[in-house]
């Protein structure tokens, strides 16, 4: 699942440069996992920017079968019954 | 009517039969099934309520009762004693434990939510979900939140949102109320179906003070809707922002850290040149000791040598060849010297013998003997006799004349000083 992927990017970002500033690393692993954060960071923006956002709503249709359809604010209106 | 509920009796019929009583009368009730299936709390021994019913007659023993429609606990309500009643009974079950709670992802790309579509919470749901992530997916499961079905609804619209499969965390909720309003979130369907839930469910009914026991089993209880889909989502600015500073820390540590090395570079060559330096400064400074050394072993030579002549100038001067080649020279001078000298002495002593030997001679009795004197001697002691008296008569003398000797035998002894 993407949030768990997008999640775990974040922590691991979040590690990575906790361990680069403890600045015990040798440079070699240091620029090893720069290059790991660098890609993780824009993986993280890409995630980000691709997402869109979509409000919908779970019916069930006359068969009992579950469906989606689009949210408007005229589903309010329309079972202003209940 | 008001009292206290004893002898109760719950037959399988489903009827309960009790006495209603207070400080001095009773009564018997009977609570019909169809009546009792409608309480929203169980009735116990000793419960003071307040009840409606009919009076009615029982004719096989001719005594009074009451057919009761509703009772209600005195002091609180129903709804309170089922909630207090539930709650113990779930809890006792373990569905409030601590140890079920899930826990809610930080990152949610869908949110579901099971409220009505008409209320004042999805409009704040959404609304807050769309200023906080504006690329969040919403998942909507539309149910009554309120009357007879929305505890079924609700559990149902749970059970779907999980069997979507892509939501990542729900919030099942509405807008305040009053206890009954809000009653369906008590209800034990409802809270098993949270209870069920695989994805974590943030409950969010009423207002901050409203308390459901949907609350309790929820993985997390939000005061409010908007409170729920705040905790539900994080602002997305600030995850980009946290991203953008994230990044930017990164490249600031690697710079740190490629400046760092760059720095422990440039020490190390210029800890090499420095070496380098101070070899050749080490190298320059042996080879100067090394000249002055080879002076002074020089110098040592030198002087040596000098000492040496000096010396073999001085043997030279005491060869004893030399002394002896002049000594050789003198030697038959001193030889020619000693010859002459040595003829000197040895006549003077020539002579000065010849005439000790006369004198010699003329002391040596053999001289005097020669002179026609002679020795006599005793025989055989030979010794010489001086006086007449030593000899005896008839004793054997010899007499040594200064050529041959005479064997004689005293025949007198003359003592005659005279002779």
């Amino acid at each position: 699942m993407a949030a768990v992927k997008f999640e775990q990017a974040m922590a691991r970002l979040e590690a990575i440069v906790g361990e680069l500033e403890k600045s015990d690393l040798t440079l070699d692993e240091s620029l090893k996992i720069f290059e790991e954060g660098i890609r993780l960071s824009k993986n993280c923006l890409k995630i980000l920017e691709e997402a869109e956002h979509k409000v919908e709503v779970l019916v069930q249709d006359k068969n009992g079968k579950k469906r989606i359809h689009a949210y408007s604010p005229d589903d309010a209106t329309d079972e202003s019954s209940s | 009517m008001e009292g206290e509920l004893s002898n109760l009796r719950a037959p399988g019929s489903g009827h309960i039969y009790c006495t209603l009583k207070d400080k001095t009368s009773q009564i018997r009730a009977v609570l019909f099934r169809s009546s009792a299936v409608r309480l929203r709390f169980a009735i116990q021994e000793g419960m003071q309520v307040i009840v409606r019913g009919r009076l009615t007659v029982y004719e096989p023993r001719g005594e009074y009762q009451i057919v009761l429609d509703t009772v209600e606990p005195k002091g609180i309500g129903a709804l309170q004693i089922a909630f207090e009643q539930l709650k113990g009974r779930l809890t006792a079950e373990g569905l409030f434990d601590q140890d079920r709670k899930k826990s809610i992802p930080a990152f949610p790309r869908t949110v579901g939510v099971v409220t009505s579509l008409t209320g004042a919470a999805i409009r704040d749901i959404l609304a807050v979900l769309r200023r906080r992530w504006p690329t969040i997916q919403i998942l909507i499961a539309p149910v009554q939140v309120q009357g007879e079905s929305a505890g079924r609804q609700i559990a149902q619209a749970l059970a779907d949102l999980n069997g979507w499969g892509s939501v990542d965390v729900i919030i099942v909720g509405r807008g305040g109320g009053s206890l009954e309003d809000l009653w369906s979130f008590n209800e034990e369907i409802v809270v098993r179906a949270i209870a069920a839930s695989h994805v974590p469910v943030v409950s969010a009914v009423g207002h901050e003070i409203d308390v459901t026991l949907a609350d309790f089993v929820a993985d997390l209880r939000a005061p409010t809707p908007s409170a729920a889909a705040e905790a539900v989502v994080p602002v997305l600015a600030d995850i980009v922002e946290r991203l953008r500073e994230l990044t930017v820390r990164t490249g600031q540590v690697m710079l740190r850290h490629c400046a760092f090395e760059r720095r422990r570079l440039d020490a190390g060559i210029r800890g090499v040149t420095d070496v380098r330096f101070r070899l050749q400064k080490a190298a320059q400074r042996t080879d100067d000791m090394v000249d002055r050394l080879r002076e002074m072993v020089q110098q040592l030579l030198t002087s040596g040598r000098e000492q040496v002549h000096e010396a073999q100038r001085d043997l030279s001067g005491l060869n004893p060849l030399l002394t002896i080649t002049q000594g050789l020279a003198t030697v038959p001078q001193f030889s020619k010297r000693l010859e002459g000298q040595m003829g000197v002495v040895l006549a003077q002593h020539h002579h000065l013998i010849h005439a000790m030997l006369r004198q010699l001679n003329t002391l040596s009795p053999l001289g005097i003997l020669g002179r026609g004197y002679s020795i006599l001697q005793t025989i055989p002691a030979r010794q010489i006799l001086h006086r007449a008296n030593d000899a005896e008569v008839g004793q054997e003398l010899e007499a040594q004349l200064a050529s041959g000797r005479l064997s004689c035998t005293v025949t007198r002894v003359c003592d005659d000083a005279t002779v």
